[in-house]
């Protein structure tokens, strides 16, 4: 771990507030979920889940065709496709249509891909002014900080932090009861939507037999920004394609309920080309961007492959008790949690941040609310065997192995293994009571880490065996 | 099930092999020794192979799978023969019994052994409630408790209720759940020491949870959550304890 | 878009490097069928109409969105005067708003076609009147498609949304929507379901209504 990286985990852990509220946002997300998935209200919850997956490992094993026939379709409605293999070429397509548009100001509404890229900033260099219009986004995107949960951007802001952040940023008179700050920023982002050239939204879902780009929000900006604005361009992972419209009955079915716990969201856009013949209003102009960077990569690994069913609900985050401990922003890239950590690996590189796979405790919380399967903790595992090799090509992480490669030649001699338990009785001093501080020569390494948060009992004067084999001494065996 | 019953009909005991686990072996024998006594209390003969180490879990779940190889094929020569294989431990029971056939899918013969092997792993409470069959095993306890749902147990072996049930028929004991009881303790094997601040902070919100619950025991089926939850609880000053179910079983 | 050499040393256009390196992945080849998709799950529960007003009504209510069930259009006409009193409305050109003579209502203007004129009277008005294609019950849901009778704008820009919708368009759910509209880009550029007011929690996760869309929601069942 870098050392900024070591320092914002600790700095997250030591602050009591933001303990509490990362807690409490997250209990609440998952107990709003538990209400609408329990067997007596969703009795085909795990029916929806296994369908999900099906169809999802169906999409994605011929994605080649439904690529194909979703950009068919787009064309057929007036719309066009545009392929672009990173950030860079997003970039230089916006661009270029900001231009012919002669667009200053883009509204956006939700969505990580284009945090993925990095969008913003790059639009802000070349003079274009992005304004985010989700609530949370926009909190975020005024204090320049990335978002720090999939579906609450804004989760570690207290109303205070977004008093001063509106009155520093905004110049209005610092307000800090939340209804008003809500209208505030409605007032504001309003006028945006008025004026605004261009309208970019991502897409939860991308409808093969309909070429349309489907938009979920509960506040109304996914709406606001693909309706005004003369042009509306769809940013999405090419993983985003489900085949038919029918199987959004189970996936907006389990979105709803696995992100916040709403059956449904407010607010769900199906949108398949620009205006029509006769329709009174909708953009003139449709266009869907279909994003690689990296997806094509991930898609090659039969068993990691698995990691692009997300449908980024944001569930696998709220059960997580290590990103309950360390939020959103403790993780390297844009995507946190559990997804996070297995995706990570695979589009940066397993070196890029190698201790990342390994912050886990395994405890199976992520995978057991899935709503499309995904066994993150399966792939925790594989990515730890693959960093671990890719070290050992690299000729790092040398202690380790051999301390491992040591325990396992012991462990298959039973005489050496009870010889090192009989060593660390006596080095560290058996019988009863606890260990709370490790005698300074041997205060290294795990026994170190350890006794820095817990105590440890002393080796009991008996093992086990020792036990065992003076009963069978005294014929009890 | 079938010959053991048989056997009882004759008036021979049945016998089953107990694989203590590394961790109960060295650092808590009396969870061993009381798998042993509860087991004779309900008229099964245990074995105790001694050659006996790790599963290999240690090495598996922090990526090292050779080494974790070639624990495991220790495991497996040593329990090759046994009719049923007690494991006072979640994680331990679902490493054998699920991780093994991951482990040894380029190697057939490893991984037929394997298989045949997993069907006759036992965790300690399915071990009583599914093959002996018994919920009973006459044990007094005057104690308020609170029991820790472990991880690899609850969401793999699908332990959730038995001990619970086991419990209920402790004399004198009260059982009272804590809010956080499915919530991971933080151990996580070497993910408690190559991550010391989030374990702990894990085990903090644990402990916390239960206190919250006015228990004055904490109950589990792991030896290794106990451990995390008890160092947690000593170095708070706290004066909970914590007990695995086989010990409570085994008192009278 | 600039073509970028790639590792057999052709020159591929972003479109044909995604596919490519798609079929790669999967080792599938161009033009190759895809496998047969799991059918679809549509599962669609028994639910007289009684039941599924009594359900759309509970469900929207849940969600603090306002009902009323009204015996017939002049009711549901009266209802609407009722709420707008002397206030500013827009009204889409849905032919039901006019049957239950709701756009001759003294203050509701409607008829509009132009997009601008429509935005500059939406922006201002206080209350926006639409009918609906469906209503599902099992969410208190609204369904819209894009048309030249109903426009997007009009159950958007308005700080209210009233909805006016008669009784056999109530669907149970989802799936019967699906089922019924199979293919809803053949309909229109745009479905919309609405379920409920317009709501924020991204702030401590206290609830707020009224963020961007509307943030009262008023349902008519004739």
């Amino acid at each position: 771990m870098t050392g900024p990286q070591q320092e914002k985990i600790r700095q997250t852990l030591e602050d009591a507030n933001l303990q509490l509220a990362i807690y409490a946002a997250t209990g609440r997300l998952m107990s709003h979920r538990q209400a609408v998935v329990a067997p007596d209200v969703l009795p085909d919850y795990q029916e929806l889940r296994t369908q999900a997956n099906l169809v999802k490992q169906h999409a994605l094993e011929n994605l080649d065709h439904y690529l194909e026939q979703f950009e068919s379709q787009v064309v057929a409605r007036g719309g066009k496709v545009i392929y672009a293999r990173d950030g860079g070429e997003v970039v230089e397509f916006l661009l270029d249509l900001a231009q012919k548009k002669g667009a200053r100001l883009v509204v956006k509404s939700k969505s990580m891909t284009t945090e993925e890229i990095e969008l913003n900033e790059r639009l802000e260099h070349h003079g274009i002014e992005p304004v985010e219009t989700d609530l949370g986004e926009y909190i975020v995107q005024l204090a320049r900080e990335r978002p720090y949960h999939i579906v609450a951007p804004a989760l570690h802001k207290t109303r205070f932090d977004v008093a001063d952040l509106f009155s520093q940023k905004l110049g209005v008179e610092r307000e800090t009861e939340i209804e008003k700050q809500t209208k505030i920023a409605r007032s504001v982002l309003r006028q945006k939507f008025l004026a605004a050239d261009i309208g970019i939204s991502g897409a939860n879902f991308l409808v093969a037999d309909s070429g349309a780009v489907v938009v979920v929000t509960n506040e109304g900006n996914g709406r606001m920004t693909t309706t005004l604005p003369r042009v509306h361009v769809a940013i999405a992972g090419i993983e985003k394609v489900i085949p038919r419209a029918q199987d959004l009955a189970v996936f907006l079915k389990l979105l709803g309920r696995s992100a916040t716990g709403q059956p449904l969201t407010v607010y769900t856009s199906f949108l398949a080309g620009p205006r029509r013949e006769g329709e009174i209003d909708g953009p003139e102009e449709f266009y869907v961007v279909l994003l690689d960077n990296g997806r094509t990569r991930l898609l090659a690994d039969r068993q990691k492959r698995q990691s692009l069913y997300c449908i980024r609900c944001g569930a696998c985050l709220n059960h997580c008790p290590v990103y309950r401990k360390v939020g959103g922003h403790s993780y390297p890239w844009v995507y946190g949690g559990p997804i996070g950590a297995i995706i990570t690996p695979q589009y940066l590189g397993v070196t890029h941040d190698p201790w990342l796979p390994f912050a886990s405790s395994l405890c199976g919380a992520c995978a057991e609310v899935c709503p499309v399967k995904i066994e993150i903790p399966k792939l925790l595992l594989a990515l730890r065997s693959e960093v671990n090799q890719a070290q050992a090509r690299a000729g790092q992480g040398r202690l380790e192995r051999l301390g491992f490669r040591v325990w396992a030649w012991a462990m298959r001699h039973p005489r050496i293994y009870e010889m090192l338990g009989f060593m660390s009785s006596a080095v560290l001093g058996g019988g009863e009571g606890w260990i709370r501080r490790a005698p300074r020569l041997l205060n290294y390494g795990p026994l170190a880490a350890w006794l820095s948060q817990r105590d440890l009992p002393r080796l009991p004067a008996r093992s086990f065996r020792q036990w065992w084999r003076a009963r069978r001494k005294a014929g009890k065996n | 099930m079938a010959p053991a019953s048989k056997l009882l009909q004759f008036g021979f005991m049945p016998r089953a092999s107990v694989f203590v686990t590394c961790i109960v072996d060295q650092l808590f024998p009396r969870v061993g020794m009381a798998v042993v006594e509860v087991l004779e209390r309900i008229g099964w003969q245990a074995d105790f192979p001694e050659r006996q180490t790790c599963c290999g879990q240690p090495a598996f779940n922090t990526g090292y799978r050779d080494e974790a190889r070639t624990v495991a094929r220790h495991f497996l020569e040593v329990f090759r023969d046994a009719e049923y294989i007690i494991v006072p431990s979640g994680s331990c029971a679902s490493m054998i019994a699920h991780q093994y056939e991951d482990l040894f899918q380029e190697e057939p013969e490893w991984l037929e052994l394997a298989r045949g092997l997993g069907p006759r792993i036992w965790e300690f409470s399915k071990f009583l409630l599914e093959v002996a069959r018994v919920e009973d095993v006459g044990a007094r306890f005057e104690r308020v408790v609170t029991f820790h749902d472990s991880c690899h147990g609850l969401r793999e072996l699908g332990i959730k209720e038995g001990p619970r049930r086991l419990l209920s028929r402790v004399r004198g004991l009260s059982l009272r759940e804590m809010d956080a009881a499915e919530e991971c303790c933080g151990f996580g094997g070497t993910f408690s020491v190559k991550f010391p601040g989030i374990s702990g902070g894990m085990a903090r919100t644990k402990i916390d949870s239960i206190r919250r619950s006015g228990a004055e025991l904490v109950v589990g089926i792991d030896a290794s959550c106990l451990l995390q939850i008890q160092g947690a609880l000593s170095r708070a000053g706290l004066s909970v304890g914590t007990m695995h179910l086989a010990e409570v079983l085994a008192q009278r | 878009m600039v073509a970028r050499a790639q590792e057999g040393g052709e020159e591929l256009m972003p479109r044909e490097y995604i596919l490519h390196r798609t079929r790669t992945a999967l080792g599938r080849s161009i033009g190759q069928p895809p496998e047969a998709a799991p059918p679809a799950r549509i599962s669609i529960p028994e639910m007289d109409l009684e039941a599924r007003i009594a359900s759309l009504f509970a469900n929207l209510e849940k969600l603090a969105g306002k009902t009323h069930r009204a015996s017939s259009p002049a009711d549901a006409r009266a209802y609407v005067a009722g709420l707008i009193g002397e206030r500013s409305a827009v009204a889409s050109n849905a032919p039901f708003l006019r049957e239950c003579g709701i756009t001759d209502l003294p203050t509701v203007r409607s008829g509009f076609t132009n997009s601008e004129e429509l935005r500059a009277v939406s922006a201002d008005a206080e209350f926006g009147i639409t009918s609906a294609d469906y209503a599902l019950a099992d969410t208190g849901t609204l369904v819209l498609f894009s048309s030249p009778q109903e426009a997007r704008m009009v159950s958007l820009l308005p700080p209210v949304h009233i909805a006016v919708v008669p009784r056999e368009k109530i669907l149970t759910g989802l799936d019967e929507l699906l089922a019924q509209e199979p293919l809803p880009a053949g309909r229109s550029s745009s479905m919309l379901l609405i379920t409920g007011p317009s709501r924020t929690a991204d702030i401590e996760q206290i609830l707020v209504r009224g963020v961007h869309g509307p943030g009262e929601i008023h349902v008519i069942v004739v």
